[in-house]
């Protein structure tokens, strides 16, 4: 398959619970005619629509992140793409290969291979050791023990959990665990890594640490990434897509300043009333078209946070430069010009 | 006087009050017109259902055509039972002995080493070697085979919810029908002898280790099942390797539970398949009443008992496995090491060494005589204090539930007679009080304490049968809602139907008495334990212990001192049903929440407040959780109690065994399961409704 191709493409997914769920929906590969109606005639026949037809992809390298609220189906759908819980009807497309139709032993090779798991509830094996957890899934290969061992303790390194090895589960805090959840998910070097929800049983302090451990896993890795919260800050830090999902359905999908920006429906506008413009809005944003740029004023990457223009504005009476990866400049911005996109997103927040 | 007219309108528009007092007036009116209108007392033995008959015609046919199939069994198993008798009367004792504290040190420790060490010793001491080698032979067998049959149910259970829905009916068929009841069809399937003795052992010890099977599939974390799918794990693997482990203490548990049930039907296999072991051994001592030979001999199974708890909890134990893997692999195949070389030193030195071979008999230590004699002595020196005691609790607490005041009144038992005047007074002090309850309090409890002074009048074998099994529906109903009505009236229209009514209300009074005084003594014991650590740490082992020692080895003491009679039976059960009330009510004392204890403290609760108004109340449910454990105890000792001439359900199962009329056994062990399920269902169904009033559920 080429590069340029989407790793993993998502289409039609449907999950229905409740009687006769197998037949609900009508094709196969989950493409109705109208959505909306077949779901709430479901819903009126008493079955739980837990995902109605959601599509997407996700690029190679890209974390993707799907955020809701609490039974709004998101781990439904992590489930389905990776066949924990099998999908109603649709197709989800690995690498152009579709899983919902390999066979048993394929999905076996296809998760030892090219999956790795991380659980909200960490899932470790309470018998074994840190190490012997996250050589698990070589151990299941049947990889010689002593390289599994060496690949595991890199692994438990990388999360930096070096010299707790010896410990068992209950010996470790919930960050810790986490920490060897994550370990042995990368232990067999997956492609696709998914997430789900899985800083939620950390408190707050563990919770922001372990999203910076996490990104620095990933720029280190470049993993292709599936990764569920219900937390929207988490979304908007570690996430380059963002899926809001609301009762089984994507109402939005974008980045995260597309999401804040342009919500596409109060639901989603009540989500991001809360959240600082100044972290989310970028130097392109509100820059204003190039004037006269002097050689001596501050330069910042057009995907800049406003919040980190505060003090070169500040220092100096000049406007910030925005210059694009090239280095040629594409716009100005100075403290009028934050001011007044500031205000005018606040007129849209409300509007 | 406007209140007294509310309360009684209210209650009148109750229809379970109009039904109680429809219930009360019938009682009053059968028995006043009692001798025309007796078979309202005693059920008829014209109208009894012959169900007995036909199942013994039923089995006389199936064991006729399959006969040839179970005796093959038995004697296919008999083999590997003989190997393993023949090893240990082979091997010297002391190396059995060294072998045994090995794996005790094995499983936790010098303490248990020396503690197994001591028990094993005191087999060879007191000259029961031969015969403990023997039962350790049958259990030997019966046991690990319960452990795998057990595994395998419960595995297949957990795989096929279909299998499932028809195992678990069995299994509580199985453990609420008394055991000698399914004795009896053993007995005709496969013949006399040791063997049945085994395979009595091995059915009666499977379904403790299904149930722990299953309940460690069903608890592993759906996410760790879920995280080893995601590892690539294939179904075997996923079995092998992920759940199995994850649930090992569980299945742990269910071994040390199965091997005490194994064991506890050593002396019960013992009356059908009697050889040379220790069940035996009390039994027949119990039955030529030495009693210093059958305390000895009794001890040997409670060390035996023991000895094995101990071990195989300390095996549980360590798999959770924190300390386990921070040792060496070296330490641990040491182990493995030691399991082999001391038995081996001992083997070697017993050629060199005699008396290490088989243990001398000069040296064996005989006190049954001198044990007889202290007991002669004890019973003839106290004879004034236990017959008083025995006789005050019989004359003031066990017969007026039997028989009632009516008929246990009597110059020679109370000093007086119940005359016409003195009965009407009774009524008519009844009569006050019951109105007393509902002007100050409120009708359930006046109905409470009319149906208590109706039950001490006539006794329970002097109730009329129709409004007895509407009062217990209706229990049944405020309980557990009308499915639980409809099965508690069926169950006893089925007890009287059978003809085993008199039988099942027998019981039914000796259990209740004995189920009072557990809650009473049990309770205090729980509370105290659950306020003083000190009293913790006195009544936990004791009751460790009481509940690790086969029901049988209670008798023996008992038996001693007080002689045959209800009042031995009734000592026997409080013995053994006391413990879980006296668990759980420490337990449930011990949970309720810091939270509302502190809140009743900054209220001013004095010590006694705080116990009885906020503490108790609390932990009602968990009480009565307790309460029904207690119930079913005491009732699986009934059947005991009856070797010890107790009159019941449990002495008609035990004639049935001696009869080998598998119908008449069957039955009464069915009427008593039924009995018995009816009092759970009632007690857990108010566990329920407390726990959902505290809003605990
Ligand atoms: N096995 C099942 N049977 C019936 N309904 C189910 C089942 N599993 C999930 N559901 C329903 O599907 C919906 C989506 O559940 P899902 O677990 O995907 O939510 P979620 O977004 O992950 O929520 P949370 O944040 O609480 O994890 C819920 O309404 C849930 O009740
Ligand atoms: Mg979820």
């Amino acid at each position: 398959m080429s590069e340029t191709q989407p790793l993993l493409k998502c289409r039609h997914l449907w999950k229905v619970y409740g009687p006769d769920a197998e037949k609900s929906v009508p094709a196969a590969n989950g493409q109705v005619d109208d959505t909306e109606a077949l779901i709430a005639q479901m819903r009126d026949d008493d079955q739980i629509v837990a995902v109605g037809d959601v599509s997407f992809d996700v690029q190679r390298g890209e974390t993707f992140v799907i955020m809701g609220l609490s039974g709004s189906g998101k781990s439904t759908v992590i489930r389905c793409l990776s066949r924990l819980t099998e999908p109603t009807a649709g197709e989800v497309l690995l690498d152009g290969e579709d899983l919902l139709t390999v066979t048993p032993s394929q999905l076996i090779d296809i998760r030892r291979h090219k999956m790795g798991m991380v659980f909200q509830n960490f899932g470790l094996l309470p018998h074994m050791t840190v190490l012997e957890n996250v050589a698990f899934p070589l151990t299941l290969q049947k990889q010689p023990l002593q390289a599994a061992h060496e690949r595991a303790l890199q692994m438990v390194e990388l999360v930096g959990l070096k010299g707790r090895e010896e410990a068992f589960p209950r010996e470790l805090s919930g960050g810790q665990q986490q920490r060897v959840g994550i370990a042995r998910s990368l232990a067999v070097d997956p492609e696709l890594w998914f997430l789900d929800e899985p800083f939620s049983a950390l408190d707050p302090l563990i919770r922001r640490q372990m999203q910076d451990e996490f990104m620095r896993l990933q720029e280190q890795l470049h993993k292709t990434i599936v990764f569920i919260t219900h937390d929207f800050l988490e979304a908007l830090r570690v996430g380059d897509r963002v899926a809001i999902m609301k009762e089984g359905r994507f109402i939005q999908v974008g980045t995260p300043s597309e999401i804040v920006l342009k919500p596409a429906s109060d639901y989603v506008r009540d989500f991001v009333q809360d959240v600082p413009r100044i972290r989310v809005v970028k130097a392109s944003d509100v820059m204003l078209p190039v004037g006269k740029v002097d050689d001596d004023c501050h330069h910042v990457l057009p995907d800049t946070p406003l919040e980190e223009l505060l003090v070169p504005l500040a220092a100096s009476a000049k406007p910030v430069a925005v210059r694009n990866e090239g280095g040629d400049v594409v716009g100005l911005v100075d403290s009028t010009s934050i001011v007044a996109g500031l205000a005018s997103l606040q007129d849209d927040g409300n509007g | 006087m406007a209140e007294l007219q509310s309360k009684l309108q209210s209650a009148i528009a109750d229809r379970i009050f109009l039904i109680w007092v429809a219930v009360i007036a019938a009682t009053l009116v059968v028995t006043a017109i009692q001798p025309s209108a007796a078979w309202l007392i005693d059920y008829p033995k014209a109208w009894q259902i012959p169900l007995a008959d036909v199942v013994n015609i039923g089995a006389d046919w199936f064991i006729d055509s399959f006969k040839f199939i179970f005796r093959f069994l038995a004697d296919v198993l008999e083999y590997p039972m003989r190997a393993l008798q023949w090893v240990l009367h082979a091997l010297p004792w002391a190396a059995t002995l060294a072998l045994f504290s090995a794996v005790a040190y094995f499983s936790s420790g010098w303490r248990l080493a020396a503690f197994t060490a001591a028990a094993l010793f005191y087999m060879a001491l007191t000259g029961y070697w031969n015969e403990s080698m023997n039962t350790l032979a049958l259990v030997g067998i019966s046991v690990p085979g319960a452990i795998a049959l057990g595994f395998a149910l419960g595995v297949s259970g957990h795989a096929s919810p279909r299998w499932r829905r028809t195992l678990m009916p069995i299994l509580d068929l199985m453990q609420t029908v008394p055991a000698f009841a399914y004795l009896i069809p053993i007995l005709l399937l496969f013949g006399f002898g040791p063997v049945v003795g085994m395979i009595a052992s091995l059915i009666f010890a499977t379904p403790a280790m299904v149930r722990n099977v299953l309940l460690g599939l069903d608890t592993i974390p759906e996410t760790i099942v879920e995280a080893g799918r995601m590892c690539g794990a294939s179904a075997r693997q996923l079995f092998w390797r992920v759940k199995v482990p994850s649930a090992m203490h569980q299945f742990l548990i269910g071994v040390n539970q199965t091997t005490m049930a194994g064991l506890s039907m050593v002396i019960i296999a013992a009356i059908i398949g009697g050889f040379d072991d220790i069940g035996w051994e009390v039994l027949s001592q119990m039955r030529k009443a030495r009693f210093g030979e059958s305390l000895m001999s009794g001890l040997v199974i409670a060390f035996l008992a023991m000895v094995m708890d101990r071990i195989s909890y300390g095996f549980a134990d360590r798999s959770t496995g924190v300390s386990a893997s921070h040792v060496p692999w070296w330490m641990q195949r040491r182990y493995w090491i030691g399991l082999i070389a001391v038995p081996a030193v001992f083997i070697a030195l017993s050629f060199a060494f005699e008396w290490l071979a088989s243990y001398p008999k000069d040296w064996i230590w005989d006190p049954a005589a001198w044990l007889n004699q202290l007991i002669k002595d004890f019973t003839r020196d106290y004879r004034g204090l236990t017959t008083s005691i025995k006789n005050n609790t019989l004359f003031f607490f066990m017969l007026p539930l039997k028989i009632g005041l009516q008929q246990t009144i009597s110059p020679f038992s109370w000093g007086f007679e119940f005359t016409p005047v003195l009965k009407a007074l009774y009524w008519a002090l009844l009569a006050a009080v019951s109105a007393y309850a509902f002007v100050r309090r409120n009708w359930p409890i006046a109905v409470c304490f009319a149906i208590v002074g109706i039950v001490l009048f006539f006794g329970l074998t002097g109730l009329p049968w129709p409004t007895f099994i509407v009062a217990v529906g209706l229990i049944a109903w405020i309980a557990g809602g009308r499915n639980l009505a409809i099965f508690a009236v069926l169950s006893l229209l089925f007890v009287l139907t059978m003809g085993l009514w008199k039988p099942a209300m027998l019981s039914l009074y000796l259990v209740s008495v004995a189920i009072l005084l557990c809650l009473v003594i049990g309770g205090t014991l729980g509370i105290l334990a659950a306020n003083n650590q000190w009293a913790s740490w006195i009544i936990r082992p004791i009751n460790d212990t009481l509940q690790t020692m086969p029901q049988f080895v209670f008798l023996i003491p008992i038996l001693m001192v007080f002689q045959v009679g209800d009042f031995t039976a009734l000592l026997a059960i409080i013995a053994y049903a006391i413990v879980p009330i006296t668990r759980y009510t420490e337990h449930g004392i011990r949970q309720v929440s810091h939270d509302v204890v502190e809140a009743g403290r900054m209220m001013g609760c004095t010590k006694l407040q705080l116990l009885f108004q906020v503490q108790l109340p609390m932990a009602v449910p968990q009480i009565l959780l307790g309460l029904n454990q207690t119930v079913l105890y005491g009732i699986g000792m009934l059947v005991i109690a009856a070797l010890v001439g107790t009159t019941g359900l449990g002495q008609r199962i035990y004639i049935a065994l001696s009869d080998a009329d598998a119908g008449r056994g069957i039955v009464a062990g069915l009427a008593m399961a039924l009995v018995a399920m009816i009092i759970d269902r009632i007690l857990q169904g108010f566990s329920e409704q407390r726990k959902a009033a505290l809003g605990l559920s």
